[in-house]
């Protein structure tokens, strides 16, 4: 069988999964919005989580967060499932499909068939839609890809039962109830606010700005304390966390400032244009921390491309950002 | 980022597969566009895909050194150390360290060899066998 459901290329998991979903129930929002309203922006330099021994940075909030709010705040109703046995798992997901829901699951990208072999790395945060089933072959809307994709039940199945770091134990949601209005301005609102406050006030030195500029200071010390090798290895995991497919560029910065771009509209406040340029330059400021990065990688560094020097470029974006968010909490207040 | 600014740089991703990004139109609008790909991006995952090719190769040499067993060669192929590879095939971890041991993995019976098998979704003799010498995994 085959759900009747629009596919629409995005440039984030998470955030697209979103909106296609609530676009499929009729609430027309697009990635942007969603990943606003759902308070998607972050910063965590995570020392102790590891993927193959390095550090996890990230640029988002956790897994599943921004789907969560974004169906609260708009007053959707959604359940969420995990399973221990993984055939019990995969007939859920049947009975659903079954009903004409589409159902998102939360799987590993390296059990994936249809993933670029460039791209299969044990990472399991991605998430997709599966809209129908033909034989044994499940038919996927996987947001990061220009066309819908098909998928075998034994891959889907591994991937929906990846092991390691933040197992997705099978996870899967939908939607079970859509409000007859939506009214998306309180729920901008909400959305930044949210952001605002864990970018800027959460305890502890390694989550938000603070994160930024901890990072700052750790990779300053990188070359000395690990050697040079492993310093690189650092270097890497963490453009690539920055850059990896489904990031929008510029660790998310881009993508938040189109949805404050579109929050503009919604609020008529004219000063989100401003504060959405000021996001769009510091995004910038993040791409030229990954060139540099990657000048260290290839060995072609320059002598002003030293690790002192991208400490000081992601200072400079933790100052932007500490600005960004104080006129953002101002502006909605 | 303006839409002329997004890098269009083809490394790893094959050619009918592109990218969403976020950029600036000429109007400062944001849009959606298609980006091929992005240097500094493909040469950290490069040198990602060199370093499971270090592990790989080292794996290969143990196995002909006679220290390991051909297990060795497939967990660092499919990217996992002995704990992941442990909570894929559902059994301890230093049992899993001890399967590495080629005396104690030529003797595995076919139903622990089969667990492994499915796991990196190969044959049991597919499981057994090894290359000369490291190809190129990508």
């Amino acid at each position: 069988m085959r759900i009747d459901f629009k596919h629409r290329h995005s440039a984030h998991c998470e955030s697209g999964v979103s909106s296609n979903l609530l676009f499929h129930y009729g609430i027309d929002i697009s990635e942007a919005m969603a990943f606003g309203i759902g308070g998607g922006i972050f910063f965590g330099y995570l020392p102790f989580l590891r993927v193959n021994k390095l550090p996890i940075t990230t640029f988002r909030c956790e897994v599943g967060g921004i789907f969560k709010r974004v169906t609260k705040k708009l007053g959707v109703d959604v359940y969420w499932q995990k399973f221990r046995n993984p055939n019990k798992a995969m007939d859920a997901l049947d009975h659903c499909l079954e009903e004409g829901i589409p159902v998102a699951c939360r799987t590993g990208g390296y059990w994936l068939p249809y993933f670029p072999s460039a791209f299969r790395f044990h990472f399991n945060m991605h998430n997709l839609v599966v809209y129908g089933k033909e034989g044994d072959e499940y038919l996927i809307s996987d947001p990061v890809f220009q066309e819908p994709v098909t998928c075998h039940r034994k891959d889907l199945l591994k991937a929906r039962f990846a092991k390691g770091a933040l197992a997705p134990k099978g996870t899967m949601y939908y939607l079970t109830g859509v409000p007859e209005k939506i009214n998306l301005a309180p729920a901008v609102i909400k959305g930044i606010k949210e952001a605002c406050r864990r970018m800027l006030k959460t305890p502890g030195p390694i989550i938000g700005v603070k994160g930024i500029r901890f990072l700052a200071n750790r990779i300053e010390k990188w070359p000395k304390k690990l050697g040079k090798r492993k310093a690189i290895l650092h270097l890497v995991q963490l453009i690539r966390m920055q850059e990896e497919l489904g990031t929008g560029g510029g660790g998310f910065r881009f993508m938040y400032a189109a949805f404050l771009q579109e929050a503009a509209g919604i609020l008529k406040e004219n000063r989100l244009l401003d504060l959405s340029g000021k996001m769009t330059s510091t995004g910038d400021r993040w791409r030229e921390f990954a060139v540099i990065g990657s000048r260290n990688c290839k060995n072609r560094a320059a002598e002003s491309d030293s690790f002192e020097a991208m400490a000081n470029i992601l200072r400079d974006c933790a100052n932007r950002e500490t600005e960004i968010y104080q006129e953002l909490m101002a502006v909605v207040h | 980022m303006k839409i002329e600014e997004v890098p269009q740089e083809r490394g790893m991703m094959p050619d009918n597969i592109y990218e969403v990004c976020y950029a600036l139109d000429d109007d400062g609008h944001y849009v959606l566009t298609a980006s091929a790909g992005w240097n500094p991006k493909n040469i950290a995952n490069n040198q990602a895909w060199e370093v499971i090719e270090q592990e790989t190769a080292k794996a290969l040499n143990g196995i002909h050194a006679g220290k390991l067993s051909p297990l060795a060669f497939h967990m660092a192929k499919n990217q996992m150390n002995t704990r992941l590879l442990a909570q894929y095939a559902g059994f301890s971890r230093w049992r899993v360290k001890r399967h590495l041991k080629p005396s104690v993995f030529k003797r595995l019976n076919q139903a622990v060899l089969e667990r492994y098998s499915d796991v990196f979704g190969i044959t049991v003799k597919q499981l057994q066998q090894f290359p000369e010498k490291i190809e190129q995994t990508i």
